[in-house]
């Protein structure tokens, strides 16, 4: 492949300075007159039947133009009062019975926020409490009350298509997936390991909330301004909910502040639609960070995992992983799916049996975040590597090495692994630790250790991206892409791709904001799939317009075809000395006007090969994959059982970096985020209610939590058909990060920790029952 | 009950009619669609929010707007002298000191109030006084950079 001018460079993000200057447009400055706002009730039981709802007074009062409950939806002709990605279970507003505690069960619409939340005050509902089901495990058992009576598949997604109906039991969807003879392995073992490894619910935390914006224009069409990740599905499921054609609904998305898994599929739209359509006048609903915590959450898990080892070697795995999705199931049975067949490991294990169960209960509903579900597995299968290499005396690291899949082998579905830079991850995470340098020092009080962890995901396959690309006469270009600048820098990677095939300008690139009206559909903004689906769609749809540009400068330069280049916003003949062609010269030739444009258009949709719904097993399961290492050293205060996280490093095998500084930042930013899930991060419950919803009490990792060498490094396996080689990077950094710094603590302490967050308390009863001591300070339990 | 209120924003005198309960936060967004100004937890506890009081850091959404009568009030949009972005901020864009960008106009007012205290902070100290400014893309590692970068800046 010949050398790139600005693929590989690490350009200055597009929209950095509309960011200083806090002039970059979200859902919460768009102005409009006679806006009005809105305010939920929400259910203050984790079960209960609604027995009646008495409005009148909030709909008397002064300012509040409409008050509105699930019944009355239901009663809405053409409206369908469910929605969801996965499931249609989740109905807009609670109909007869809530599901969980902050379960939407009124909405106020008035002139102020204010005064919608004053209204609340005056609307009584009659609840029934109802028998609650929380623990996963719990509701996972048959005979356990029942979250949904039964759930009916929503039919958006191909990848989703193997969804039952189904009723009387809380699990709504179990991956298999059964590879030789697991139990064989186990009955032919030197040793067996069994362990449970769980990571609490967690929240997003997008600094910016979830907020949705529909007016309807002088055409009558829904115009629907929100903070999704998914413009192109939230249009989908709005004609699904309403009973209009696709092209009466307009998705328009600005910048995003931060979404991370919170903002995709549907959020607020459904509600926020009707709002509008019934008052006729532009509704806006921005939730408060506290409703934030009743509206979507990361899956809490258990994973179970029994390992049959021989002669050193893994023979065979067994894992059982439980997927707590909450009251909806949102995306969770995607999430069971993908992390599901991920959960033996990046290992060549011969045996291997996968169950992995998305299961409701009365808590607020799990959705996608940022590794969808796969830390939560890794968490368990890198725990159990190190406990099982070190009760084998085998470094760690090479046993790892020693079970690593190489390019063309097998995963556990039977897929070949390609572009699968493992190993070098790897052996980079552990260099960069100085893994086989001296032990670091301790001290009296204070132990370290150094720990290591190795995993992979999956990308989302089959998605579907387009693109248009349109270029000016003056060589300046528009793309055309549904994919949502959230932060990630989409905007410049797009932007790079474009103006690399085109060889104009960086600068002359121009995204087009998502809006369904104009920019083509996209599967969604997540799962590390952009830079890859859309970034092949953009470069396609710019060859389409370099074929057109090449076949009239062919013509004008009396040169072939395939003779020649464009290169800084001109075209001319390779190896000539002559200056070729402007871009502007070009459109002169063709359309002998000025003004004039040329479009590309491309889709790219990759397929895959479904899952066996016995084995699990497909010879395509996905389009690439993105494994990842990380590498910590911690120092453990044994007084206190704080831990420090000393040093940190995030590898990750991105492909070639169309951005390599931005890749870097995407690694560092999500080990941060994956710190926190490690050392604090948890939604505590207690029967249902939740005791930290607020930032108050709730904390997320602050600059304070950083660790003092704090490095990544980029692995570059270049991905056959990736753009210019390219793969994903924004999960890629929190796959590895718990495990590796619970390796770590084991090394310093000795101490085993199962169960996410790693907090002090737990350390301490830990270095406790290992080392009972008269006279050690009393445990906290 | 709306009562008259007059508010110093970014050298400017500005009356408004606010009622009591009303935030800061409220009068700079909502009155004088001050967008920078942006609400991220409602309990002056991520730093979203922040503008500077007379100089200081203080979260927007946790003071009433009639108690700052007659302070100076500065936002990002205060920053920068005829067109010409500030230090800070030029610092910000070269250090790549941002994802979302949600966050960015608090931590730059945050950074400029820290480097008029202190000119030349150690990163530590740094860390201490940008520790009520949350960035949930993770960007801190750039931000330290800009902050030394803006430091270097002023000398």
């Amino acid at each position: 492949m010949s050398k790139t001018k600005i693929v590989g460079q690490s350009v200055h993000r597009k929209d950095a300075a509309r960011k200083v200057t806090g002039r970059i447009l979200h859902v919460g400055n768009i102005e409009m007159p006679g806006l009005l706002q809105v305010a939920v009730l929400r259910s203050p039981y984790p079960h209960a039947r609604i027995i009646g709802i008495q409005k009148s007074r909030a709909e008397a009062m002064e300012g509040v133009v409409l008050v509105l409950t699930g019944a009355e939806i239901a009663a809405m002709p053409d409206v369908d009062p469910y929605f969801g990605p996965a499931f249609k279970d989740q109905p807009i507003l609670a109909i007869d019975r809530v599901l969980h505690v902050g379960d939407p069960v009124v909405a106020v619409v008035a002139v102020d926020r204010r005064r919608a939340e004053d209204a609340l005050e005056l609307i009584e509902v009659d609840y029934e409490p109802l028998p609650v089901v929380l623990d996963v495990l719990e509701a996972a058992k048959s005979g356990s009350p029942l979250v949904h009576q039964e759930f009916k598949p929503a039919g958006v997604f191909a990848d989703l298509d193997h969804m039952e109906a189904g009723e009387k039991s809380n699990v709504c969807y179990h991956f298999k997936l059964r590879t030789g003879d697991v139990e064989a392995a186990f009955r032919e073992a030197d040793r067996i390991f069994e362990d449970t490894f769980t990571s609490p619910p967690a929240q997003h935390m997008p600094m910016e909330p979830h907020v949705t914006l529909v007016y309807l224009d002088e055409d009558e069409k829904v115009n629907v301004w929100t903070a999704t990740q998914s413009p192109s599905f939230v249009r989908t499921q709005l004609s699904t909910t309403l009973g209009l054609p696709m092209n009466r609904i307009r998705v328009r998305v600005p910048y995003l502040g931060g979404g991370y898994g919170a903002k995709l599929y549907g959020k607020l739209e459904p509600l926020v639609a009707l709002l509008a359509l019934e008052t006729r006048r532009p509704v806006r609903y921005a939730l408060s960070r506290e409703e934030e915590f009743q509206t979507i959450t990361k899956h809490g898990a258990v994973a179970r995992l029994k390992t049959a080892v021989k002669d050193g070697v893994i023979t065979g795995r067994r894992c059982e992983v439980f997927f707590d999705t909450g009251a909806y199931a949102d995306i969770g049975p995607r999430i069971v799916h993908k992390s599901g067949y991920t959960s033996a490991g990046p290992y060549r294990i011969p045996n291997v049996r996968i169950d992995s169960f998305c299961v409701y209960t009365n808590k607020p509903p799990a959705g996608a975040f940022r590794g969808f579900g796969v830390p939560q597995v890794i968490w368990a299968y890198e725990s159990q590597m190190d406990i099982i290499s070190r009760e084998l005396d085998i470094d760690p690291v090479q046993f790892r090495m020693h079970h690593a899949l190489e390019e063309g082998e097998p995963f556990a579905t039977g897929t070949p692994v390609h572009s699968f830079g493992l190993k070098e991850s790897l052996e980079q995470a552990a260099e960069a630790i100085e893994w086989s340098g001296p032990r670091p020092q301790n001290n009296a009080t204070k132990v370290r250790g150094k720990g290591i962890a190795s995993g992979v995901k999956a990308v989302l396959t089959p998605s579907i991206s387009g693109a248009v690309v349109m270029m000016n006469s003056d060589g300046s270009v528009n793309v055309l892409s549904s994919t949502v600048e959230m932060g990630q820098g989409s905007d410049t990677v797009l932007a790079q791709i474009a103006a690399e095939e085109l060889g104009v300008c960086f600068d002359q690139v121009h995204l087009v904001q998502p809006d369904t009206d104009v920019t083509p559909y996209d599967t969604i903004t997540a799962g590390s799939r952009s830079t890859y689906h859309m970034g092949n769609a953009v470069r396609m749809a710019s060859m389409k317009i370099k074929a057109q540009l090449f076949g009239v400068a062919a013509r004008a330069l009396e040169a072939n075809l395939e003779d020649l280049v464009a290169r800084d916003g001109r075209i001319f003949v390779s190896g000539s000395q002559e200056s070729g062609m402007s871009m502007r010269d070009v459109f002169l030739a063709k359309f002998g006007s000025l003004g004039t444009t040329i479009i590309g258009e491309a889709i790219f949709e990759p397929r895959a090969i479904p899952t066996d719904p016995e084995t699990g097993r497909s010879e395509k399961c996905t389009e690439y994959w993105f494994p990842s290492a990380s590498a910590a050293e911690v120092e453990v205060d044994l007084e206190t059982g704080q831990v420090k996280v000393v040093k940190f490093l995030s590898v990750g095998d991105t492909g070639t970096a169309i951005n390599p500084r931005h890749c870097h930042q995407q690694l560092l930013g999500a080990a941060i985020t994956q710190l926190g899930m490690t050392l604090f991060e948890e939604m505590v419950f207690e029967e249902g209610q939740l005791l930290n919803g607020s930032l108050l009490d709730y904390q997320i990792p602050s600059v304070k939590d950083l660790p003092e060498h704090f490095e990544s490094i980029l692995v570059e396996v270049p991905h056959e058909t990736g753009p210019f080689g390219a793969k994903g990077v924004g999960e890629t950094g929190t796959l590895t990060v718990s495990p590796a710094i619970a390796n770590a603590i084991e090394d310093a302490t000795g101490v085993r920790i199962r169960d996410l967050p790693i907090t002090p308390e737990k350390i301490l009863r830990g270095l406790a029952e290992k080392d009972p001591k008269p006279g050690r300070a009393e445990v906290p339990q | 009950m709306k009562q008259e209120v007059l508010l110093r924003v970014n050298g400017r005198d500005e009356k408004l009619f606010l009622e009591d309960a009303d935030t800061l936060l409220e009068a700079l967004r909502d009155h004088l669609q001050l967008w920078s100004v942006r609400e991220g937890c409602g309990v002056g506890a991520c730093g979203t929010c922040t503008v500077l009081l007379d100089g200081r850091p203080v979260s927007a959404c946790f003071i009433l707007a009639s108690r700052v009568k007659g302070r100076e009030i500065t936002t990002v949009e205060g920053l920068g002298k005829e067109g010409a972005l500030h230090p800070v901020q030029e610092a910000f864009i070269e250090q790549r000191a941002l994802q979302c960008g949600y966050c960015t106009p608090g931590f730059v007012l945050t950074v400029k109030a820290l480097l008029e205290e202190n000119p030349s902070p150690t990163r530590a100290a740094a860390a201490e006084y940008l520790e009520g400014n949350l960035c949930r893309c993770g960007c801190y590692p750039d931000i330290l950079r800009a902050v030394e970068a803006a430091k270097e800046a002023k000398d």
